[in-house]
């Protein structure tokens, strides 16, 4: 059965699918569906904190700009920093961890070390440290997120490489003579292709996590930039009242990282079945 | 039993894994099942445990034992009253069958806290007085399985033991409970071939010293002439025949049986095995599924399998054309 | 095994020290007038930078760095003027207060929850079970803490909306509300003090009871499936013993290691908590301090967080290598 059919039998997985596909399209076509797209930028006091209605969907702000069309072009940058800061901590953490678990050197007990200190720190806490020290801006959330979001993947990388080592088909492909880069490149990652593919998707879910965190703290990018975590930071102080001021970035939120987790375990099912524990964790 | 049927529901179609088995076991003897892999022993075995996975359906005229049916018993009636005391069980993988994470001494007080003879049904605290009796009783059993310095060995986790160590700790457990019948499943396969023997010699003298039966599957014929008092065949879920172990390496008069016997290396003929294939159980031949790689079929084979009629004393057989003359050698 | 860990204790701390120190001192152009705040003058600036040593090469920065940690120095709050150490230590029993009574709450919660699940396999109740530990996973912890606090305390008024407590705590023995009413048998201040917690527990206990039920879950089947639990069963050992005892012990190991994780997650979201629940916690104090730019606050509560999760992932070592016989 092939890798698609198998996927989509999983419901759950299919779900996840049609979040996220719905994400994407509310980000490209943020435009067209927006209501006021203007808000992003401009203010109406006048419509200041209305709830929602037949003009405003998901109600007004603390600026009068409309919530709905204000999330649209939020989901812009939510996607964005998921998939940049996701890549970039790929892009380092793989090569570190292909490279640590395959030499058994100095070098790659450094590299080790250095990812484990990184690991050292919860997460967000780091990301905190470094985006204060940046400031508060698109880029340094990504930077921030990136940095401590590379050592995930490196210890999985890590992991598998080593336990890989020792199988047959590295030692034969070793002994026909290819290069370690050779066998890491051509060998190794295929055969980690698959739970890397399950844990980037779910990374994703948490890098969003994170830097709707770090937009909550205020150290996201500033106003009027329709951040997620920002908008829910603003709504804090005209609560009970203005309830759906944080409503509904949060269920986006919800929503978008529950849709990467969903796809992610359906992934994990139809790629490897032998990873099938059941449901189990990352 | 009496005409007892199971078949698995597998991916690939419905598995007929037992098909109408007869066979009675007597009082304090040993009884062989023998055959290759995929016969169907090892599920027999299980059914008889009530030990069946989820997607397995038994059906059956009759399965007495002790005077009661065991089809009609319920699960819990069956797990307390039944499993682990009057039919206890001896696993082929010893090391697996331990929980590492415990001791062997914390398993087999376990097993005696639920199962021994001295428990009284609905008893709902263990006594200490009892746990006492019972652990004077685990230490002697474990004397009597040749097993050294038995108090110390309590103290052990499993990976600390040996495998023939194992094993006759399996041994003690089946026989702990005091039961009827012992089913030995391949119960030396995972053993070394040095402590084979002594093994299945010590389950032989343990179990006619205390009148026990015992049901033991192997696809060794070796290990079956070694203790076992009757042998019954199987192939393909199917059993064949049943003979004293005596008359059946003289006189098997299945053809499948004496090709299996003739299978066995020998000076003169070397090596030699039976043609064919073993049948798949999803889709098994008609009547006796060893007809197609039967020398002496016939039509009537392919049609029906044939009812047990015993052909000598003790000795049953479920064949359109046996053979009369007795083998040489 | 346990030694060698132990023995890679002081170097991943002097790398820790390191990287915060990169991060502090080395990734801003000029530490100086990060440290001095947004409004300060060039004259301020170079106060701060000959204050601080920032105008020392930076090997030795590092060196006076770690010297001033060994001795405890965290530098100065650039906001409460007092040693950042003494804030964090004053600030401490607030956060583990809330830490514990939420991973009591996840474990004994959630260790059966995911027994059940697993025994049940794709029933109702496991539908159920995935659905809220899918969902609790997903879900950003402020925004829980915002949605409890609006729905217990602003709609329902069964809760206080924020703080630790209304007036004084009682006279600290250990420094924990709860422990120190209980010992002195100060009952009201209980009563008080357990309102208090109850929400800000409640959105930290979540998550983590997610991830405890989702590993409890697969650890159970993992192990169901093993020879030694067919081999209780084939003998006729009451299920619920082979469940409760036998399979438990196996899957709960392998749940161990994920303490770790949980915890780390504990702490993260600590400082969102805290900071909807006005919770005077650490992460209340990182929060304050970022809003207040106070640079050494940020560093040292980096630092703290960072030796107190190596600390407890050590523990989780430890203990796992305790628990399972097989590694001795």
């Amino acid at each position: 059965m092939s890798l698609l059919r198998r996927l989509l039998r999983d419901r759950s997985a299919v779900l996840g699918l049609v979040i996220i596909t719905v994400l994407v399209l509310a980000a490209l076509l943020a435009h067209p569906l927006a209501t006021f797209p203007q808000d992003v930028t401009t203010y109406h006091l006048s419509n200041r904190l209305l709830p929602p209605g037949a003009t405003f969907w998901f109600g007004t702000d603390r600026m009068g700009g409309d919530i709905y069309s204000r999330m649209l072009f939020g989901a812009r940058l939510t996607i964005l920093i998921a998939v940049v800061a996701t890549s970039v901590s790929v892009l380092i953490g793989v090569p570190v961890g292909l490279v640590a678990g395959y030499c058994t050197n100095r070098v790659s007990d450094l590299l080790m070390r250095v990812s484990d200190v990184f690991l050292a720190v919860p997460q967000i806490v780091l990301a905190i440290a470094i985006a204060q020290t940046l400031g508060p801006a698109i880029q340094n959330v990504i930077l921030a997120l990136s940095l401590t979001y590379w050592p995930f993947w490196a210890r999985l990388v890590y992991a598998e490489t080593r336990s890989l080592r020792n199988e047959v088909f590295i030692e034969a492909a070793v002994a026909l003579g290819a290069s370690p880069l050779r066998v890491m490149v051509l060998h190794v990652l295929p055969s980690i292709a698959s739970s890397l593919i399950v844990r980037t998707t779910i990374g994703m879910g948490g890098a969003i996590l994170v830097a709707a965190a770090l937009g909550f703290l205020g150290l996201g990018p500033p106003p009027p930039t329709p951040e997620w975590g920002r908008m829910i930071a603003e709504s804090r102080e005209f609560l009970p009242q203005a309830w759906w001021y944080a409503t509904a970035p949060g269920v986006a939120i919800l929503l978008v990282v529950m849709g990467f987790n969903l796809l992610g375990d359906g992934l994990r099912d139809a790629l490897d079945p032998r990873l099938r524990r059941g449901g189990d964790g990352r | 039993m009496r005409d007892l049927s199971v078949t698995f529901t597998t991916e690939g179609g419905i598995a007929r894994v037992l098909d109408g088995i007869d066979l009675s076991l007597l009082q304090g003897e040993i009884m062989g099942l023998v055959g290759e892999s995929g016969s169907g022993k090892t599920t027999l075995a299980r059914s008889i445990l009530g030990a069946l996975p989820p997607n397995a359906r038994l059906t059956g005229q009759t399965l007495r034992f002790d005077g009661r049916d065991l089809l009609t018993l319920g699960a819990r009636a069956a797990a307390e009253q039944v499993r682990g005391r009057t039919i206890t069980f001896v696993p082929q993988d010893p090391f697996s069958s331990f929980n590492p994470l415990f001791t062997v001494g914390d398993q087999l007080g376990e097993l005696m806290r639920w199962k021994s003879p001295d428990r009284q049904p609905g008893e709902r605290i263990y006594a200490r007085a009892r746990k006492r009796a019972d652990r004077d009783r685990t230490l002697a059993m474990l004397r009597s399985v040749q097993l050294a310095d038995p108090e110390r060995l309590l103290t052990k986790y499993p990976h600390e033991l040996s495998g023939g160590q194992r094993q006759r700790v399996m041994i003690a457990m089946a026989l702990l409970p005091e039961p009827r019948l012992v089913i030995a499943d391949e119960p030396t396969t995972a053993v070394d071939v040095t402590i084979q023997a002594q093994i299945l010699k010590l389950l032989r003298k343990l179990a006619t010293e205390r009148g026990v039966s015992v049901l033991f599957t192997t696809h060794d014929l070796g290990a079956a002439w070694e203790i076992c008092d009757r042998i019954t065949v199987m192939y393909a879920g199917q059993a064949l025949e049943t003979a004293p172990v005596a008359s059946f390496f003289r006189e098997p008069m299945v053809p499948y049986t004496r090709l299996l016997l003739d299978s066995l290396p020998s000076r003169d003929a070397g090596l030699r095995g039976i043609a064919g294939d073993v049948p798949s159980l999803v889709a098994p031949p008609t009547g006796c599924r060893f007809h197609p790689r039967c020398p002496g079929a016939s039509d009537v084979c392919r049609a029906s399998h044939a009812v047990a009629v015993a052909l000598a004393p003790e000795h049953w057989v479920r064949c359109h054309h046996p053979h009369r003359e007795p083998v040489r050698a | 095994m346990i030694v060698r860990r132990c023995l890679w204790m002081p170097p991943t701390l002097l790398g820790l020290a390191l990287l915060v120190f990169a991060v502090s001192h080395v990734i801003p152009s000029d530490p100086a007038r990060v440290m001095a705040g947004e409004n300060a003058t060039p004259d301020q600036i170079a106060r701060i930078r000959h204050q601080y040593g920032l105008d020392q090469p930076l090997p030795e920065q590092f060196v006076h760095y770690v010297r001033d940690l060994l001795t405890g120095n965290m530098g100065t709050s650039l906001f409460t003027q007092r040693p950042v150490a003494d804030d964090l230590w004053a600030r401490l029993p607030a956060t583990l207060e809330l830490a514990l009574y939420a991973v009591v709450l996840a474990v004994v919660i959630g260790v059966p929850l995911g027994v059940v699940a697993a025994l049940r396999r794709n029933s109702l109740l496991d539908h159920l079970v995935r659905v809220i530990t899918v969902t609790g996973l997903a879900m950003a912890a402020f925004w829980l803490a915002i949605l409890l606090q609006l729905l217990f305390s602003m709609w329902l008024g069964w809760t206080p909306v924020q703080g630790r407590i209304n007036g004084w705590g009682p006279d600290p023995i250990t420094g924990f509300y709860t422990l120190d009413a209980v010992l002195r048998g100060d009952w009201d201040t209980l009563g008080q003090s357990l309102r208090y917690l109850a929400l800000p527990v409640l959105t930290l206990a979540l998550p983590a009871m997610a991830t405890i039920v989702r590993f409890t879950r697969a650890g159970v089947l993992n192990v169901m499936s093993s020879n030694f639990v067919f081999y209780q069963t084939a003998m006729g050992i009451p299920r619920r013993r082979v469940v409760w005892k036998y399979i438990l012990r196996g899957a709960l190991i392998g749940t161990l290691t994920q303490i770790g994780l949980i915890f780390g997650n504990l702490i993260a979201g600590a400082v969102v908590v805290e900071t909807v629940f006005d919770w005077p916690g650490l992460g209340g104090f990182a929060v304050n301090s970022i809003l207040h730019s106070d640079y050494n606050a940020v560093m040292g509560f980096t630092l703290f967080a960072g030796v107190m999760f190596i600390a407890i992932n050590l523990l989780v070592d430890i203990a796992q290598s305790l628990l399972d016989p097989r590694g001795r």
